[in-house]
């Protein structure tokens, strides 16, 4: 049996579309609506509310818990404040992602980490001889997502602590309407957003509240098709479909090193030691193989494939997850793994993986693209991410 | 010499019957001699009690080559695999560990126990994936002597090191581990879950007479993830109809390329003039004569009983003598009037489509073997269940079940010798031990067959009833089965050939073994 979010209650009521989605062993929505736009355009435009339990969860504290998590993730942890929050990979030996996530330090020696697949067996045989406690709180705590424009102002009516001041990356802990919240400035949304921590027995009171209180504000919740569109935008990976765990991969060629992945910047050579340090340090002197950018397709090269059948073009209803090969001066170098139309942007846009020398920003490309059952390559070009970016995201 | 067939096949089990109809696509003329009346070997299906079918020695399929699938065109003859995907292991306590096809219904059921276990069991399963795919190819061929520098042998080896050199460094360190280690001390490094290791072990020491404790068997973990690698291809499950139906599917392909099957036609003896197989002797006193001769027949029969010491070099003699079988399992058939019930999970459900593991702890399958290691049943035995008519209801009347109990230790040599009342009790043993978990299984029992090691033998012509025609241990395998030297399907004699499972790569429904055999004979005389 798959399971059901402590939301289900309120979720299921309201999913009218009967369309639910797998999420690590869970269902939630793909959309409530008949249509995924409108919850779309409340990420962009109002706030949306996602529900974010499936996400592993994982509480880390005491003397050696900083320590424990440099030995995992690539980044600086030892080097953060109580209070803020870190995006990370982490490798195998090999300097292979195994995963990526959100470390919360929510006091000096207590973290929160979040993630895509299960770590507790990870952290604990990394955290041998360390004073850690490592505590598996995914089935304990759950989360919500509120994002969107109006995020603040909703949580703002809901919370005494100072919401306007939480920065970017920054976690705080305060109650909602009575009941013990810890709320992060982050989100999967690239937009103003939050996510909210809490007890699962306060579940549905914490949603409750949030909808009431979000109403006037045209709070919406949303699914994971509206969610899908919107990480693309904001050109966030998804483990499975951006990128193949090492631990899942069944030759060496599906794995990715940081580098790859576009996460460099998360590796932190400084700290002596991390799971799989010296694979990186070699890799990092000789130049990643590949890259992790940001397609847009040519709007007129499009017109001109489908109006040779007849057609004007014809966009993808949702944002697709597969692999689609793109070619530049003729040879196939590297493929998209996710996909779809901006509704905001009016822009056809992928995330792709290219060999390096095709993947500088403003490099030519063609992707491939199916009309009227026939392969065609649609023009476009290597763009930075993400593709969108708005100042109210960390203003 | 003109004789009316090209190739006589000892034996319709399945790999006679594989070698058979490869022999016969090739444009040979094949005739197969079968001393029962049956074909199949140990798979076949048999209506045991009226109305009530059952695979009677080996009752699922789990790694029939796919291009035996593919040349011989099974499907069209008759072969339908249904899945057969999750296995139950009932505890003692009331509780059971199960392990789903899903893969979100199974991490949750692991979860359950440990999120530890829960956790490791993808890794660990990719793991096993890419070691077998390094390790498979070495099945499909004949294999090479390490011992020697011949060319061809050497072109051999350097197959299997490349496709070894596939693996990155952490898979190769974890494939000599898989070769020394047990397969209880492997999955120590995985798992905490008592039943989940013992569950796992057990597929490491089924048909040898080993304990999960015993170094070596933790390479046989692998052979059960060699089936994986097909994938959707999806050779494992149940063949519906039983496993008599793969051995039909088989027969009707051979029979398709012209070849000629004869059961009830015992041989008695290989023809041997002047150190050359010329043809057999049938029990009746018919003689056969053809150039090439193939046994299906187990090393020791082969050589000790059909061909005889006299025309053999006492080297191989002596290697063949030693050639290891020590049958270790039994098999209990039963026609049951209801389904189990089993305290752990009451009722029908999913659970009984899939295996029934009785292995609830390691200590458990060791005790088992402690028993054995004396002479004796194990007083409380691993058992391997399945319910084939909740996957095929055509193998029991409406509404009723059979049911196939496998069953480890059950010495061929036990103590005082098989009798029937020593029969009777290990029937009785394998009862009590599953009303342990299912209470009503003795009211809902109709018929019973209980088979022992010594029934095998006398059966199917199993020597000491070991069901991989020798121990699929690791110092018979690979270029040392059955004898090193003599492990390219070829025999001292001259024009007789072995493609029994006593043959690289050994036991189980493969038909490796009569496929590669074939492949042999037609290159030495194509």
């Amino acid at each position: 049996m798959l399971r059901t979010t402590p939301f289900h209650a309120r979720t299921a009521a309201l999913c009218l579309s009967h369309s639910w989605r797998r999420w690590a062993g869970y269902v939630v929505a793909s959309s409530y609506e008949l249509s995924h736009e409108r919850e779309y355009h409340a990420i962009r435009s109002a706030a949306a509310l996602l529900d974010i339990s499936p996400l592993y969860k994982y509480r880390v504290s005491g003397a050696g818990a900083a320590n424990l998590l440099d030995r995992v993730v690539t980044r600086n942890v030892s080097a953060s404040q109580p209070g803020q929050v870190l995006y990370s990979g982490w490798c195998d030996a090999a300097g292979k992602v195994l995963d990526d996530g959100t470390i919360h330090r929510l006091e000096d020696d207590v973290f929160r980490m979040t993630s895509a697949e299960p770590n507790l067996r990870w952290l604990e045989i990394n955290a041998i001889g360390l004073d850690v406690e490592i505590r598996d709180i995914s089935d304990s705590t759950t989360a919500l997502a509120l994002q969107g424009p109006s995020s603040k102002a909703i949580l703002q009516e809901l919370v005494d602590a100072d919401i306007e001041s939480l920065r970017y990356f920054r976690v705080l802990s305060t109650t909602l309407r009575d009941v013990p919240v810890s709320i992060s400035r982050t989100g999967y949304t690239g937009d103003l957003g939050f996510e909210i921590w809490l007890d699962v027995d306060d579940a549905l009171h914490v949603w409750d509240a949030l909808i009431e209180a979000g109403t006037a504000y045209g709070i919406t919740p949303a699914g994971m098709l509206a969610l899908d569109v919107s990480r693309i935008e904001a050109g966030l990976m998804l483990l499975d479909v951006d990128y193949v765990p090492a631990r899942k991969a069944l030759v060496d060629r599906q794995t990715s090193s940081p580098f790859e992945l576009d996460l460099g910047w998360t590796v932190d050579f400084t700290k002596d030691q991390f799971v799989g340090r010296a694979a990186l340090a070699h890799e990092a002197a000789r130049a990643p193989q590949w890259r992790f950018v940001g397609i847009e397709v040519d709007w007129d090269s499009l017109e001109r494939l489908y109006a040779a059948v007849g057609l004007p073009p014809q966009l993808p209803a949702t944002a697709w997850r597969m692999s689609v090969p793109i070619y530049a001066g003729g040879a196939e170098v590297g493929y998209a793994t996710s996909g779809g139309w901006s509704p905001l942007l009016k822009k056809y846009i992928a995330l792709a993986h290219l060999k390096a020398d095709s993947a500088q920003p403003g490099t030519a490309v063609e992707m491939e693209i199916t009309v009227e059952h026939q392969r065609r390559r649609a023009a476009a070009r290597v763009v930075k991410k993400p593709f969108f970016n708005p100042d109210r995201k960390r203003a | 010499m003109s004789t009316k067939y090209d190739a006589i096949v000892i034996g319709a089990g399945h790999n006679g019957l594989v070698c058979a109809a490869y022999l016969a696509r090739a444009g040979r003329r094949v005739l197969v001699v079968e001393r029962s009346n049956y074909i199949g070997g140990a798979a076949r299906s048999e209506e045991v009690f009226p109305g009530y079918r059952f695979s009677v020695f080996s009752y699922v399929v789990s790694l029939l080559r796919p291009e035996i699938i593919r040349d011989l065109e099974l499907p069209r003859h008759g072969l339908h695999i249904l899945p057969l995907e999750s296995t139950l292991t009932p505890l003692a306590d009331g509780d059971y560990l199960a392990q789903w096809s899903d893969h979100d219904q199974n991490r949750r059921e692991l979860a359950r126990h440990s999120a530890r276990d829960a956790e490791a069991y993808d890794e660990f399963g990719t793991l096993m994936y890419r070691m077998a795919r390094a390790v498979k190819p070495f099945l499909a061929m004949t294999p090479p002597d390490p011992a020697s520098w011949s060319l061809r042998e050497l072109k051999g080896l350097g197959r299997v090191g490349s496709s070894l050199r596939e693996l990155g460094p952490a898979q190769f360190h974890a494939l000599h581990k898989l070769l020394t280690m047990s397969a209880a001390d492997y999955l120590e490094e995985w798992f905490e879950t008592e039943a989940l290791k013992a569950t796992k072990s057990a597929s490491g020491i089924i048909g040898t007479f080993q304990g999960p404790r015993s170094p070596g068997t933790a390479y046989v973990l692998l052979h059960h993830y060699m089936g994986e690698i097909d994938g959707v291809f999806r050779a494992w499950g149940f063949a519906k109809g039983g496993n008599g139906s793969v051995s039909a599917a088989i027969a009707a392909a051979a029979r398709g390329f012209g070849a000629e099957i004869r059961t009830g036609a015992g041989v008695e003896r290989v023809i041997v003039r002047n150190g050359r197989a010329t043809g057999v002797a049938l029990e009746s006193g018919e003689e056969i004569k053809a150039p090439v001769v193939v046994s299906g027949a187990d090393p020791r029969r082969t050589f000790m009983q059909l061909v005889g010491v006299e025309h053999l070099p006492s080297e191989f003699a002596t290697a063949i003598n030693r050639f290891k079988f020590r049958g270790s399992s039994g098999k209990v058939n039963l026609a049951l009037s209801e389904l189990p019930s089993f305290a752990c999970s009451p009722g029908n459900g999913p659970h009984l489509r899939g295996a029934i593991s009785i292995s609830p702890s390691v200590d458990y399958l060791e005790r088992a073997y402690d028993d054995a290691k004396y002479g004796e049943v194990s007083r409380e035995p691993y058992m391997d269940i399945v319910i084939p008519s909740m996957i095929d209801p055509s193998m029991a009347p409406p509404g009723q079940h059979v049911m196939s109990i496998f069953v480890q230790y059950v010495p061929y040599d036990v103590n005082g010798g098989w009798t029937d009342e020593k029969r009777d009790a290990f029937g009785d043993t394998v009862i009590d031990t599953l009303a342990q978990y299912a209470p009503n299984i003795r009211s809902a029992i109709l018929h019973r067959q209980v088979i022992t090691p010594a029934d095998i033998e006398r059966m199917v012509g199993l020597s000491e009833g070991n069901i991989f025609q020798g121990e699929l241990a690791l110092q018979q395998m690979f270029f040392m089965r059955p004898v090193p030297g003599w492990a390219k399907y070829k025999t001292p004699i001259e024009g007789l050939y072995q493609c029994g499972a006593g043959t690289h790569p050994g036991g189980g429904v493969m038909g490796a073994s009569g496929r590669n055999a074939a492949f042999s004979i037609l290159k030495v005389a194509p």
